[in-house]
């Protein structure tokens, strides 16, 4: 039996929250809101260490209670909640299949659906350690569950890979636990995670951080017993007489997100290089119509804060185009990553909206620049929009608000580059 | 205590379970040990999955007649066992002019062998079947009866239609030691200290076949050559279609790709002597030197596609072919050694010939023994699957209403139920190990490799045994997956204000 719904989320992590309570409060009445884990709020509910909600509540949060905010007024919303309900599918016309243990098989179909399944880790083979198998081996967040929710400490002397946000937190979670964790590897020349972690996570725990270092092999039978650490040059080529074997029963890998996706790719959304996410427009809006995404499944994110407000862009898009009161713009606004620029969500703008005056973009830059600009052209190249930054780091995700003012009638694209400081600029900010 | 057998078997693998299974068709006491906590877990476990057609070995090798003989019976032994086998057909791709009468030659070989279906492709025809193959492949020789199996999954199955049987298998049994009487075996020696009687040993050890032997005075070496192998993402499992292989060279039949029953793309393996008969580690050269071979085949094979890397040992007998035979003395003693490939496209043959040579020494052992035919059931039940309902989720929802925990997803990447989990855990033969959930269900081997549901299964396990989550391992003792509960320790203070020996 196929129930249909005027909006279904998939994921109720920051993203699918902050979504559904944007939706009710756009006027959408039938909500529902899927979510394969046994409780609400995705990843925040093992994340208990502070730093949420700064940019968004004005206030220091744990991951919990930046959780608990958004799930106390779902609960008393009325959205549908489904917990332990696993999505395997969603077609292109918005049907979705999902599974639970209450009711088994269920068949639905949307008006409109936001994706919000958030990402998941990468692990040992994305960076291919030669050695054993060892039982030993976890991703950060594995650890971080299973000491944080499960409550089992999962070893005992500890060398983490990846300087990540999580790696950083981890490795100050472990050492408090009483963990001896014996370093932090990174193999590029800086660490790919917010400054303030690296302060707070290892220099006050005096956590060595061994910036251009990598496993380069794993030993140990059944349990894990040592790694050989390595230096690289800055071509990443590995040096030999750097060798130094460690003694360790566990090695955490933080080395980087996926937007976790597969359900897109099935429903046949195209990808994004860069991002890893669905293309999208300004509303987070996919390729298909009425199909929304926000969140870490559409671009990993370091601040819980910008999900939440991504989702709730993307939660007054489905609002309205459920209401079916959104207007064109007569030719799409292509936005494109220059030079120095990964990449630049949203892909493209799409709607007319009188009532809105910036649109704000998410970007994250190649490498770590000082003094630079964010320069905004368009399709003639002429610069439209420059912002000055006196640092940038690929870690930490760049936002900028473009007053859409700025925008001329006919423009078809918009190109984001980095440039040097110093020329001349008439954008704002 | 002592325990009474008619028959032990050492050696879990591919081959000790299909001659556990083999004689438990008969009224026999069998058991069978193991050293590690599953079967499968040494040369059985890590190997490419093929079941050759049989045309490549040579003529009058035990290896080539017991190939050809096993081959047709693959598809009667996974519809008795619920293995999932394919056959798929292999192809032997030629790039250079002269090897095209290479493979001609080949052809003869096998049909002189009786092997059915044997054809030599031309380039148009081959990239007809394998569009993605090399541009400048140039001909191939196609064996239509050459086919891929769980090795894994076929060695469980043959366990538990055993144990079905009647059969014992001892996990973490090491045999140790083997004691005779007046010339004849008559006990085996465990780790533990347990004594087995038989007059009957058959030394299925497999890498360890030569210290088996040498314990009753036999000397000869098994030397482990390793064979490291990429797995693929499933996304990237029709790229291929057949069993790929290139040239065979005088020591190996080179490295292959094939897709794998699972919907995986396998990419494998090298063939490098080791010293260490546990050495499973992955190289660095080692991986290049497959991706090598594999981008030699396919130029297209997808760099960040690979979910994992693995290596197997062959265990390698000089003189290059099976040696599947009794001792004169001391009787009752069989030495199943050296089997390496094709040793998993034999083995139901390895089984039959083993079963014959007993029959053959059984009234020379001290106390006689008759191969009388007893209840024999072949069959396993299949437990539901939810992989296998994808195209019928209405049938699931019949599953589901009479036990709820099929309809909880565990496994996100491979869509693992609870339900499928706790049935294996409720097995009469199983191994309650992370691992041992992995190979029989999948759970846990999917893209993101257990980093979900790794913390569930061990929650699961845990529950089901009656252990605590700190007992459960990932593949035996010494394997553990946790160290302490959180807050049992305590943390070192130094270290915590950064005063510890890395400031």
């Amino acid at each position: 039996m196929m129930r249909e719904h005027q909006l279904v989320i998939i994921g109720a992590g920051p993203a699918g929250l902050a979504a559904a309570l944007e939706a009710e409060k756009a006027g959408i009445e039938d909500i529902v809101l899927l979510e394969r884990d046994e409780y609400l709020g995705g990843i925040l509910q093992q994340c208990i260490h502070n730093g949420f909600g700064l940019d968004y509540f004005g206030e220091e949060l744990t991951g919990p209670e930046y959780a608990e905010r958004f799930i106390d007024d779902v609960r008393e919303s009325s959205v549908k909640i489904r917990l332990k309900t696993m999505v395997l599918n969603i077609s292109s016309d918005k049907k979705i299949i999902a599974i639970n243990e209450e009711e088994g098989m269920i068949f639905l179909k949307a008006q409109a659906i936001i994706l919000a399944m958030g990402c998941r880790e990468r692990t040992r083979e994305a960076i291919k350690i030669p050695g054993t198998r060892p039982a030993g081996i976890l991703t950060a967040g594995t650890a971080q569950r299973f000491i944080n929710i499960e409550g089992y400490l999962p070893g005992k002397e500890v060398v983490i890979l990846g300087s990540g946000d999580i790696g950083l937190i981890m490795a100050r979670r472990m050492a408090l636990e009483g963990a001896k964790v014996k370093g932090v590897l990174e193999i590029m020349p800086y660490s790919s995670g917010l400054v303030r972690n690296k302060v707070q996570c290892l220099d006050d725990f005096g956590i060595p951080l061994k910036l251009q270092h990598t496993v380069d092999y794993i030993y140990g039978k059944q349990r894990l017993e040592a790694v050989d650490l390595i230096q690289v040059d800055d071509n990443f080529n590995r040096l030999p007489e750097t060798r130094e074997r460690i003694e360790c029963d566990t090695l955490l890998l933080s080395v980087g997100l996926i937007p976790e996706n597969e359900l897109s790719r099935d429903m046949g959304l195209k990808l994004a290089p860069g991002s890893g996410g669905p293309l999208v427009n300004e509303l987070r809006e996919t390729e298909i119509p009425g199909v929304y995404a926000c969140g870490n499944v559409l671009q990993v994110h370091d601040l819980v804060d910008y999900v939440s407000e991504e989702a709730e862009v993307a939660a007054r898009g489905a609002a309205n185009f459920i209401r079916d009161s959104l207007k064109k713009r007569e030719k799409e606004i292509i936005i494109e990553p220059g030079s120095g620029i990964n990449f630049v969500i949203p892909h493209k703008i799409s709607y007319q909206d009188e009532s809105r005056k910036l649109i704000r973009h998410f970007l994250r830059v190649d490498e770590p620049r000082e003094n630079i600009k964010i320069v905004i052209r368009d399709e003639a190249g002429s610069r439209i929009a420059s912002f000055g930054r006196e640092i940038v780091t690929p870690g930490e995700m760049e936002t900028v608000k473009l007053p859409e003012t700025l925008i001329s009638e006919g423009t078809d694209r918009l190109n984001f580059s980095i440039e040097a400081e110093g020329v001349e600029e008439n954008g704002k900010q | 205590m002592k325990a009474e057998y008619d028959v032990i078997i050492i050696g879990g693998g591919v081959v000790g379970t299909a001659i556990a299974r083999e004689l438990s068709r008969y009224q026999l006491k069998i058991c069978l040990l193991e050293k590690d906590a599953d079967v499968a877990t040494g040369t059985s476990k890590a190997n490419s999955g093929i079941i050759h057609a049989g045309y490549n070995a040579a003529k009058e090798t035990l290896k080539s007649r017991l190939n050809i003989e096993s081959n047709p019976q693959f598809d009667r032994i996974a519809r008795d066992l619920k293995v999932p086998f394919q056959r798929i057909g292999s192809l032997v791709v030629a790039f250079a002019k002269e090897d095209i009468s290479r493979l001609k030659k080949e052809k003869q070989v096998g049909l002189d062998k009786g092997i059915t279906g044997l054809e030599i492709l031309n380039q148009e025809e081959l990239r007809q079947k394998e569009p993605e193959i090399h541009p400048e492949a140039r001909a191939a020789l196609l064996a239509p009866t050459a086919g891929i199996i769980s090795p894994y999954l076929l060695t469980i199955a043959q366990a538990e239609n055993a144990v079905k049987n009647g059969a014992e298998i001892r996990l973490k049994s090491e045999a140790v030691d083997i004691k005779c009487k007046s010339g004849a075996v008559s006990a085996v020696v465990t780790r533990d200290g347990s004594e087995l009687n038989s007059r009957v040993m058959i030394n299925a050890a497999g890498l360890y076949a030569d210290e088996i032997a040498a314990l009753v005075g036999e000397n000869y070496e098994i030397t482990p050559r390793k064979g490291e192998y990429n797995l693929f993402d499933k996304e990237y499992g029709d790229l291929v279609n057949h069993v790929i292989f290139p040239m065979p060279s005088e020591e190996s039949k080179g490295i292959l790709i094939t897709p794998t029953v699972e919907g995986n793309l396998l990419l494998g393996p090298n063939s490098n002597p080791v010293e260490d008969k546990e050495d499973l580690a992955v190289t660095r050269d080692g991986l290049e030197e497959i991706w090598e071979g594999g981008r030699s085949l396919y130029p297209d094979l997808p760099a960040d596609g690979v979910i994992a890397s693995f290596a197997g040992l062959r265990a390698s007998l000089p003189g290059d072919d099976f040696k599947i035979e009794a001792l004169e003395e001391p009787v009752g003693f069989i030495d199943v050694a050296g089997i390496q490939s094709p040793g998993l496209s034999s083995a139901p043959a390895i089984a039959t010939m083993v079963r014959d040579i007993l029959a053959d020494i059984a009234p020379a052992l001290p106390e006689k023994l008759a191969l009388r035919e007893a209840d024999f059931d072949p069959e396993l039940k299949k437990l539901p699957s939810f992989q296998d309902y994808k195209e019928r989720l209405n049938k699931w929802q019949d599953i589901f209403l009479q036990n709820p925990d099929y309809g909880e997803i565990i496994c996100r990447c491979e869509h693992v139920t609870r339900g499928e989990i706790v049935a294996e855990l409720k097995k009469e033969f199983t191994s309650a190990t992370l691992n041992g959930i992995k190979r029989r269900t999948r759970a846990g081997g999917g893209r993101c490799q257990g980093g979900f549901c790794g913390p569930r299964i061990a929650e699961i396990i845990a529950e089901k045994l009656g252990i605590s989550p700190l007992e459960v391992t990932k593949s035996g003792p010494g394997s553990e997956i946790l160290w302490a509960r959180v807050k049992d320790v305590k943390p070192d203070r130094d270290l915590v204000y950064g005063l510890g020996d890395n400031k």
